[in-house]
């Protein structure tokens, strides 16, 4: 039993710190960013050689983050690793800087624009299949959100993978079980997610996406099968790390008071529940 | 009333209309518990969402789709082009947060080019009104035309006093014989705010809300050129197949030449932010361009025109 993950929920609290202060003066996508912070701090901070001092080494790591919306997770990452000045989260929204709603290459680090969903599993495949044309042991990670799996291209992307056999690619999924307005199983349900990855070729494991020690175990085995695409099913709670929002179909996109921020930061620490009463759902 | 309580009314009174979207529910969130089953959410499948209201289309039914409106017009388009434009089938387009209403996104969700690639469908007809009730005045006659169209969506509230919508004709807020601003969209309340500070500063300031880009007004579009000194474009779009292509287009046709400063994004997005600070920063604000102007009218139109700032 690995007993070292105190330092990365250290990281991660400080990540959820930096996202519920994104969450107001303008607002951010906060219930997908605190579904993925675990997920995001494990691959940057624990897992992926790669940073932005590397990004010039023909053997390092990729990460694209195709859900795009949970980039407030992205940002406090780099900022507790030192990758990008942490007064600079505090220009969110600003136009002097680049540290908007989706992810963009402004950044150094990040991989590739998002946002708009189902485009990033066909630039990753394009990304793992020069990896296996050249030769070469890096590591392709793309994350999904649940949603973004409604997307045809997402489905075209893995039927490709298959056949190219790359299982030099992992596709995570931060399965938070909501989309934009509602549970996704009340929409388009996509269960059972694992037989549909199987169906499409994919070697498949599903874990708890807070739960350090399961996504490192998961992850020592990659490749999950010889000649297989690889995917991680990883179960989150949307909002994950406060009460008063998670797994609520109303927090998606939320601009909160300064206030209600202030009472979100104390939730975090374990005090009592926020009095929310900010407009939900606005559609950004 | 809001778009929302129009669409409801019109969807409850003609059994042919069925409300759709790809899981973007800001203006239709309480349709669901009105319409039933004539609402459809196919969640984030743009593409599929398309080729479904061709689909109900066929059997005789109005399908009015809404989706973000760089993933409805882009992601979408061969669909519409193909399966509603070919057939040139009933099917209204609703797109939501068109050009700077996008703010803080980022350019995957900045439509800027969505009129050009609208206009482009032969017998799509294509819409952007100023505000909420320039929306309004305008559904009726596009909800119950036989054409498909696209109308890009703006809820913001009113500036100006709007008249009575006709088909094909702009909206001639002012006439003016030194500048005639030609705009539309969320740009009127940028262009109105231009329009009476020039007035102050003594200038005879015309202001046109074209309303429909295709059918576009040309005669509104020739009077303009023929009777002011300055015509200006302004529109929160690419300058590529937006209003001033439209004019360049209708003056080429006719043989008329005019000075022309066209206000729009040249070959890049635009920076995101809130919108008040985008505005500022793109130098788009009322204040902005009525000092750009002043420039231009001062003498040298296609000197200020090349070097109008905000255009490159």
């Amino acid at each position: 039993m690995h007993t070292g993950w105190k330092h990365l929920e250290e990281l991660a609290l400080q990540v959820r710190t930096d996202i519920i202060r994104m969450s107001a003066r303008g607002g951010c996508f906060i219930g997908a960013s605190l579904s993925a912070a675990d997920l995001i701090v494990y691959l940057y901070a624990h897992y992926l050689n790669l940073h932005p001092g590397n990004l010039g080494d023909p053997g390092r790591d990729y990460l694209f983050l195709s859900k795009g919306h949970d980039v407030p997770a992205l940002y406090g990452t780099f900022a507790a690793l030192g990758w990008l000045p942490a007064e600079r989260l505090r220009n969110h929204l600003s136009v002097a800087d680049h540290i908007y709603w989706h992810p963009n290459t402004h950044i150094p680090g990040i991989e590739f624009h998002s946002g708009s969903l189902g485009h990033l599993p066909s630039v990753a495949l394009g990304v793992a299949l020069d990896i296996r044309l050249r030769g070469g042991a890096n590591k392709v990670v793309c994350v999904l959100g649940d949603g973004e799996l409604n997307e045809g291209s997402c489905w075209e992307a893995f039927m490709v993978a298959n056949a190219f056999r790359l299982d030099n690619l992992l596709f995570i999924v931060d399965r938070n079980h909501f989309q934009a307005n509602m549970a996704t199983e009340d929409l388009i349900p996509l269960e059972p997610l694992q037989d549909k990855f199987r169906a499409f070729g994919a070697s498949v494991r599903r874990i708890d996406g807070h739960d350090f020690s399961a996504i490192d175990t998961a992850l020592r085995d990659w490749p999950f099968a010889e000649g297989r695409v690889n995917v991680l099913i990883a179960d989150t709670l949307r909002g994950k790390g406060l009460p008063s929002i998670e797994r609520r179909a109303d927090r998606w996109f939320c601009n909160f008071t300064d206030e209600e921020a202030e009472q979100l930061l104390q939730e975090l620490q374990g005090q009592h529940q926020a009095q929310l009463g900010s407009q939900t759902l606005v559609v950004r | 009333m809001t778009y929302e309580q129009l669409l409801t009314r019109t969807a409850l009174a003609d059994e042919r209309y069925i409300v759709m979207t790809a899981e973007n529910r800001a203006l239709v969130r309480n349709i669901p518990q009105a319409l039933g089953k004539r609402f459809i959410d196919t969640g984030i499948t743009e593409q599929t969402m398309i080729g479904a209201a061709a689909g109900l289309a066929l059997r005789g039914r109005i399908p009015v789709v809404h989706a973000l409106t760089a993933f409805l017009t882009m992601r979408a388009f061969e669909f519409i082009r193909t399966d509603i434009g070919i057939p040139g089938l009933p099917v209204k387009l609703s797109g939501f947060i068109p050009g700077l209403l996008s703010d803080g996104n980022g350019p995957t969700h900045q439509a800027l080019e969505d009129i050009a690639l609208m206009r482009g469908i032969p017998n799509m007809e294509v819409y952007a009104p100023a505000d909420e009730t320039d929306l309004e005045l305008m559904l009726p006659y596009i909800w119950s035309s036989a054409a498909p169209s696209y109308v890009r969506i703006n809820t913001r509230p009113a500036s100006v006093a709007h008249q009575p919508f006709e088909y094909g004709k702009a909206e001639v807020l002012a006439e003016g014989s030194d500048i005639t601003l030609l705009t539309y969209g969320f740009m009127l309340e940028c262009c109105q705010e231009a329009a009476t500070i020039l007035r102050t500063e003594g200038k005879s300031v015309g202001l046109i809300n074209m309303r429909s880009l295709k059918p576009a007004d040309e005669q509104a579009i020739v009077a303009a050129a023929r009777n002011s000194r300055l015509l200006v474009t302004a529109e929160d779009h690419f300058l590529n197949g937006g209003l001033y292509s439209i004019v360049a287009e209708t003056l080429l046709r006719r043989r008329i030449a005019a000075e022309v400063v066209p206000i729009g994004f040249k070959e890049r997005w635009f920076r995101p932010g809130l919108l008040p600070d985008v505005l500022r920063h793109e130098g788009l604000t009322g204040k902005q361009i009525a000092a750009a102007l002043l420039g231009c009218a001062a003498g040298h139109p296609q000197q200020a025109a090349a070097s109008y700032p905000f255009s490159e």
